[in-house]
């Protein structure tokens, strides 16, 4: 059957069974946009900025297993699209990106809106492409979605110029497809494991340390059989929360800048650590040299064989599907005699129970000021652990990931890699869309929550129930915080002068607003908004404490071990 | 440690900024970097000439098999291989100059490809090391312009790179 372009990419994304596009019309998609009005199989979800479809994109895709699609128009929409696809690439999240271009005579022509999109996307995608020929497109449509979601997933881009989409093809979606330069390792090489396993059984002092790849793999099941089979204590990055209950007496809490004493502790002490899809970066070891200084084994489980041995060297290389891998070394410990060291562990578990008992995360909530773990400490208990949490990156970040249990894998909707303000907001809308009957937070505070504000207006169209729990402090809380520790108190343009009424904002948006600036509102506020106002979204402007800081914090170029404190203030 | 890296890349536009924009993303040093179709025309060959230390190599070899359009990564240097350079060379030639010129181009197994009056064009092969030494040996003042391809590379023996 001979379709147009146009027709062509709708086709294979209903052939994909996408169901969600978030998107922003434009010049050089119109034809495309055409074809999706004439039919209702995918929804479109029309945001207020580019910036924002790919953030919900990218939620919908971390909070389900399905792959996000978003599409946007060449030149601006492009560039605005940039900060949320390397936020994705940097989290390896699936996506597919697809962008209109100017027609293929103009390119290179400086034509309006023309960008090098191929060009400007190139070293935060896992792949792109620009589309040649219409007999092309449906084949790199197909590949675009294999690669996003196959090896390490990431984010996939598809450039098509606005004459492909009014040329006309025979259609025809591949059922499969295969690359000779592409052939993802799956299993993880059995020796290998066998080689961990021993190392495994002879540990004193293990620790499995976990991050975002057992979420992306959905085996957050299957590690939690392992770590209890195991007996061992674990910790996670901020990307791997969920991957294990974090209300599970084997749970450490995250490691890392502003992990757990205990859980920070044990990496650096551990003889045996057992990693698994996690990458050992910058916020998590602190500085590599001082984490070689103490000897240990570490075996590696990662599915890209460039994330093991980049910062660490690695005793035990697995390069495998994290899934496949934690089957073989069920499978190969439930068939050997040999048992993990029991007295060795029981002594170490001692260790653990010393340093957990400095109770590193505690706090004190007084009369007067709110303080900001206490609101998601509530937050916690009025969802009943139980909610999609976003966030945006900075304190408030940090106190959602320390103090809200998450027990599930998927719940946890942060960008950890590249650290992007302004994510929470959209994100909470793609996940919204991706669970429909779920609670969804989001956690912000009102230094992030305005650099994609203008998505309350998308909230209104969709009636998407969100609940914005707003830490404002009038400070870039995190940047404060580094200002007082390392820059003589100077807050070079961390205030946040002339705020806006949030209340009333969420009000002109056609939403519920709320301002708590009293300790004793926070529960009944939160009750509220989650039962009162269920279906509607409600901005919670919390009114914080000024000078709060996150603790435990590993300063950067520090030693885990080198740990400060609240105590130590 | 200076590596020779040989990589089968599919025949693609763009193909070839993938490869440099991952060296200058990274920080990776490119000493020399040659690329062409092979013998399929599907494939383009590219070779290139790093420094760095052994874990830094390793990074690069798993960062470019990362790459989609990536086919094969091979470090050549990690066994015996071959490789050549070539050079074009102008050179002034009057006087004495010109039958000096000739005889140091005829010792290094140059070939004269352009005469003028005043000038020649010398085309040299070899590896890095013997075009650096021909260099040496002609009088600098001499040197009117010179050009290289960079290195390309090719395994001894029974170490093929191919699909």
């Amino acid at each position: 059957m001979q379709l147009t372009g146009a027709e062509i990419v709708i086709r294979c994304l209903q052939e994909e069974k996408v169901e969600h596009v978030f998107g922003y019309p434009g010049g050089s998609v119109l034809f495309i946009y055409d074809e999706l009005f004439k039919q209702d199989q995918i929804k479109h979800v029309l945001v207020r900025h580019e910036q924002g479809a790919v953030h919900a994109a990218d939620a919908y895709s971390r909070s389900s297993n399905k792959i996000g699609v978003c599409m946007v128009t060449s030149g601006p929409g492009v560039t605005n699209a940039v900060t949320g696809i390397a936020t994705a690439y940097m989290d390896s999240i699936p996506m597919v990106v697809i962008t209109g271009q100017v027609p293929t005579a103009y390119i290179g022509q400086d034509a309006f809106q023309e960008a090098d999109t191929v060009g400007i996307t190139r070293p935060c995608v896992k792949h792109n492409f620009l589309v040649k020929s219409i007999d092309e497109l449906a084949l790199t449509i197909k590949k675009a979605f294999y690669l996003a979601n196959s090896g390490r997933p990431g984010p996939v881009l598809v450039d098509i110029p606005k004459d492909i989409t009014t040329q006309k093809s025979e259609f025809q979606y591949p059922k499969q497809v295969s690359m000779r330069s592409y052939s993802p390792v799956v299993k993880g090489h059995t020796g290998q494991i066998k080689k961990a396993l021993q190392i495994l059984l002879e540990a004193k002092r293990p620790i499995i340390y976990t991050g975002g790849g057992v979420i992306l793999s959905d085996s957050a099941e299957k590690l939690t059989k392992l770590t209890h089979a195991l007996g061992f204590p674990i910790t996670q990055t901020l990307m791997g929360l969920g991957g294990f209950p974090a209300t599970d007496k084997q749970f450490l809490g995250m490691l890392g800048m502003h992990g757990t004493y205990e859980a920070n502790m044990a990496m650096q002490h551990a003889d045996v650590v057992l990693a698994i899809g996690a990458r050992f970066d910058d916020r998590v070891i602190g500085n590599p040299a001082h984490f070689g200084q103490v000897s240990r084994k570490i075996i590696h489980v990662d599915i890209d064989p460039s994330s093991i041995s980049k910062r660490v060297k690695v005793d035990v290389p697995i390069v495998g599907n994290v899934p496949d891998v934690v089957d073989e070394l069920l499978k190969q410990f439930a068939a050997v005699e040999a048992k993990t060291d029991s007295k060795a562990l029981a002594a170490w578990w001692k260790d653990i129970e010393s340093w957990r008992g400095r109770h590193c995360l505690k706090y004190k909530q007084g009369k007067d000021v709110i303080v900001p773990q206490f609101v998601v400490e509530k937050l916690y208990e009025v969802t009943g652990g139980d909610a999609f949490i976003t966030s945006d990156v900075g304190q408030h970040q940090m106190f959602a990931a320390q103090f809200y249990k998450f027990d599930k894998p998927r719940r946890w909707i942060n960008s950890g890699g590249l650290g992007t303000m302004g994510f929470g907001l959209p994100a909470a809308m793609g996940v919204r869309f991706a669970n429909p009957k779920a609670q969804v937070a989001c956690v912000t505070g009102e230094g992030s929550i305005q650099m994609c504000i203008q998505e309350l207006s998308t909230c209104k169209q969709f009636r998407l129930p969100i609940k914005i729990i707003n830490l404002n402090n009038g400070y870039l809380g995190m940047v404060r915080q580094w200002q007082e520790m390392f820059h003589g108190n100077r807050y070079a343009e961390s205030y946040v002068d002339a705020l806006p009424d949030f209340v009333k904002l969420a009000e002109a948006y056609g939403h519920v607003g709320m301002r708590i600036d009293k300790p004793a509102d926070v529960e009944p506020a939160l009750r509220e908004a989650f039962t009162k106002h269920k279906n509607d979204l409600v901005f919670m402007d919390f009114i914080i404490d000024p000078k709060a800081n996150v603790f435990p914090m590993v300063a950067a170029g520090k030693g885990l071990s080198e740990m400060i404190l609240a105590e130590d203030l | 440690m200076r590596h020779i890296i040989s990589i089968l890349i599919e025949n693609e536009a763009g193909a070839l900024s993938r490869v440099s924009g991952l060296f200058s993303a990274r920080g990776y040093n490119i000493e020399s970097l040659t690329v062409a179709p092979t013998e399929d025309a599907s494939l383009s060959r590219m070779t290139i000439v790093s420094v760095g230390s052994d874990d830094i190599i390793e990074q690069i070899t798993k960062q470019l098999n990362k790459l989609i359009d990536v086919v094969k990564v091979v470090d050549l240097s990690e066994a015996a291989h071959i490789e050549r350079d070539l050079m074009l060379v102008k050179v002034r030639a009057t006087g004495k100059d010109r039958e000096e010129m000739k005889r140091v181009a005829d010792i290094f197994r140059g070939r004269i490809i352009d005469v003028t009056e005043s000038s020649y064009v010398i085309e040299l092969t070899g590896n890095t090391a013997k075009l650096d030494a021909f260099l040496d040996a002609i009088d600098r003042s001499l040197i009117l312009e010179t050009v290289r391809t960079g290195v390309c590379g090719i395994g001894r023996g029974d170490r093929i790179l191919r699909v």
